[in-house]
């Protein structure tokens, strides 16, 4: 790579800019790492700028032993918050924004679940069939092949056993993860009541792939898989690096710059450990920073042309803000159910997803591994010790089960991302605003499953002991929606082609462009819109 | 239960110790003074991890000595500080006993090391590294021993977990029903 300074920080990595590069991404987590490996691997220049550190894969397993063991937060296992992370909630529910994104080469995959599911046809066309929320732009047909080389990308372990799923082309690169002992008591259970299972598609590695291990059941899955056999977004950072691509870690885009036309995005300009600012220009620029701090770099990019923020002529950026909401139910049975040897699910059901209408959302059902306490985090939390920890240990592990759901969330205007003028990070800029609620549908989806969930449950002779439901829900840490996609530049940030309405080198691959967001894990969608961006991106260089 | 030298090894590997030096030559790493500022001669030092050991371990347990020399030496040893933190630990035991007790922790009989750890608050602390004594006690030397043992596969096993968290024990025994 041509044209850089000589200059380099305290850490000896030169975080100077290269000189104008065909691509200029923003961010590393899994959107920006995949365009910056497609285009590098296609020959183009390419500088990749991510806020947050370069993890070394080696302090994984230290980091895997802050999760288990108390005495440290949970935000501390990837070294979040502080002044940098800083953001403050707006809405009427709290939103725990640092509990749900890692900053750092890799991004959220670094602590993710690790699930990988392609929305249903019905996710795309929600408004015409249910009369409510709003249609993509693009069709499932559209992503079908992006899906498709998302999981080869990826590494995906699953089954073409469910039956719910939208129509597919060609087997999942790794056979599925087998079912667990529990899911063999759930499946009696789901029989009796008429509800169906089928397996999990897993960016895990069920067998070794694309150079990296089979799993080896650590169990902490989320939030760090010390193996490498959960796919994280690093991987691409490597291959991209690998074909020429230039990451620039520690390098938190300030604010992105147009030319005086006002119709094109001529810098970003970054901030580095030293205190400088540095300009890094770029034929086009990819915005692939997360559903939160995408939309707040936008805002940050104000100008006397754009006083409202760069990307937002239709005053939509932030808005629509939507995660996937939890509803869980468990307890205990009188046998041995053998949860927490491993740390993902190997069972699900989608059978009543695509039952949405007006008043009832889609979900999907969780049966869960990992129901009940994991014997070393109660004995590390006991105030008994030998004999008698053992005997509580012996007493409090073994007969738990328990399932999950997600439900999706209608967008809505009032959830969005603003900027917070009264609380500044690090480097002086306004942190992010959440405003979240939730909506009558929403609630209504979590009761509903909730209800099924029981009916399982007691079918299985389950003596419930803990619910959690519309009162108690919480988020999936899946931001979406701040910048959606539509044809209409009064109605939507970005075009079918994830460009910007405003700006015609400025792109967005992200969960942020998302006009419904389903009730499916978001991640392989993620990917699919970023391999989509990368073709035309490609395009036009 | 038979804790073994290999329990000990396979634990280190699975915490990312290289275990190619062998458990002669972690117990020699122990043996070892390090110049840590820490008034705490390397044979004490094993002693008293050995009897703090022998209070928050089942009494059914078996090979603690190995289990403890080779798992507990690796992992310090591995880690910049953490040795020197868990040696000022015990030395606090230690002091503390002398100082309520007039013995030393060593000294005293089985049940009386339990009542002190407990008077010490031990049972009862948050564990915190940079905490108070009973914080820093508990997180450096219980909890270190308790993490030790309970996600090796003798310690699952005790509990009935075939693989317990923390452990790389495999993808087959989630699978299986109970034996």
């Amino acid at each position: 790579m041509s044209g850089r300074g000589e200059s380099a920080g305290a850490d000896g990595i030169d975080r100077t800019p290269s000189e104008r590069v065909d691509v200029c991404a923003v961010g590393a987590g899994p959107a920006g790492a995949l365009v910056a490996h497609r285009l590098a691997d296609a020959g183009y220049d390419l500088v990749v700028l991510e806020a947050g550190e370069r993890f070394d894969p080696a302090d994984r397993l230290e980091r895997m032993e802050r999760s288990i063991r108390p005495g440290h937060d949970h935000l501390d296992v990837w070294d979040m918050g502080g002044e940098r992370d800083a953001y403050s909630n707006g809405g009427e529910m709290f939103y725990p924004l640092n509990s749900a994104r890692v900053k750092g080469v890799g991004g959220s995959t670094n602590h993710w679940q690790g699930m990988v599911m392609r929305l249903h046809e019905l996710d795309f066309e929600l408004e015409s069939r249910t009369g409510v929320g709003a249609d993509w732009p693009v069709g499932y047909g559209d992503l079908r092949p992006y899906y498709a080389e998302a999981e080869r990308e990826l590494g995906v372990a699953g089954a073409d056993d469910n039956p719910f799923a939208p129509p597919r082309e060609e087997p999942f690169p790794m056979p599925a993860f087998r079912p667990s002992h529990s899911d063999s008591l759930f499946a009696d259970a789901c029989e009796g009541v008429g509800v169906a299972m089928h397996s999990v598609p897993n960016a895990r590695n069920s067998e070794p792939y694309d150079g990296r291990g089979e799993c080896v059941g650590y169990g902490t899955c989320k939030p760090v898989c010390p193996s490498g056999a959960k796919y994280s977004a690093d991987v691409h950072v490597r291959k991209a690096e690998s074909e020429g691509a230039r990451v620039i870690d520690r390098a938190p885009v300030q604010r992105l710059v147009h030319g005086d036309a006002g119709n094109r995005v001529d810098a970003a300009v970054y901030a580095t450990p030293d205190g400088r600012e540095h300009r890094q220009e770029a034929r086009q620029f990819v915005l692939a920073a997360g559903g939160v701090e995408t939309p707040r770099l936008l805002l940050l990019s104000e100008s006397e042309r754009y006083p409202d923020g760069l990307a937002n002529s239709s005053g939509l950026v932030g808005r629509y803000f939507m995660d996937h909401l939890f509803a869980g139910m468990g307890g205990t049975l009188d046998e041995p159910t053998r949860q927490n040897h491993v740390g993902f699910i190997t069972s699900e059901s989608h059978q009543f997803y695509d039952d949405a209408d007006a008043e009832v959302g889609s979900f999907k059902l969780e049966f869960l591994n990992y129901a009940g306490p994991s014997p070393v985090g109660t004995a590390l939390s006991a105030d008994e010790w030998g004999d008698d920890l053992l005997d509580d240990l012996r007493g409090s592990y073994g007969n738990h089960v328990g399932m999950g759901a997600l439900a999706g969330q209608l967008p809505r205007e009032e959830n969005r991302v603003t900027l917070d003028p009264t609380t500044t990070d690090d480097h002086g800029n306004p942190v992010p605003r959440i405003h979240w609620s939730l909506d009558e549908r929403t609630r209504n989806t979590l009761e509903r499953a909730n209800e099924i969930q029981r009916e399982i449950l007691t079918e299985l002779g389950v003596d419930v002991e803990w619910t959690v439901g519309p009162d108690d829900t919480g988020p999936a840490f899946h931001h979406m929606g701040t910048t959606r996609m539509g044809t209409d530049p009064d109605e939507s940030v970005v075009n079918p082609r994830l460009r910007t309405h405003d700006l015609a080198n400025l792109w967005i691959p992200s969960s942020s462009v998302f006009v419904t967001g389903g009730a499916l894990n978001p991640t392989l969608t993620i990917a699919a819109l970023a391999l989509k961006a990368a073709d035309h991106v490609e395009a036009k260089l | 239960m038979e804790l073994t030298r290999r329990d000990a090894l396979a634990a280190l590997a699975s915490g990312g110790v290289v275990a190619g030096v062998g458990a002669a030559g972690l117990r020699q790493s122990l043996a070892d003074a390090p110049d840590d500022g820490v008034d705490l001669p390397p044979e004490r030092e094993r002693g008293l991890l050995l009897a703090v050991a022998r209070v928050v371990y089942p009494s059914e347990l078996d090979g603690v000595r190995e289990f403890v020399e080779t798992y507990v030496a690796g992992r310090a040893d591995a880690r910049d500080g953490y040795r020197a933190a868990m040696r000022d630990a015990l030395a606090t035991v230690d002091d503390r006993a002398r100082a309520w007790r007039d013995e030393e922790f060593l000294a005293l009989a089985p049940d009386d090391r339990e009542t002190h750890l407990r008077e010490l608050g031990v049972d009862t602390a948050d564990p915190d590294p940079e905490g108070t004594d009973a914080e820093r006690i508990r997180y450096y030397v219980v909890n270190e021993l308790l993490y030790a043992l309970y996600t090796s596969p003798a310690g699952g096993e005790l509990v009935g977990i075939g693989n317990p968290q923390g452990h790389p024990g495999g993808t087959d025994s989630y699978q299986r029903g109970p034996r």
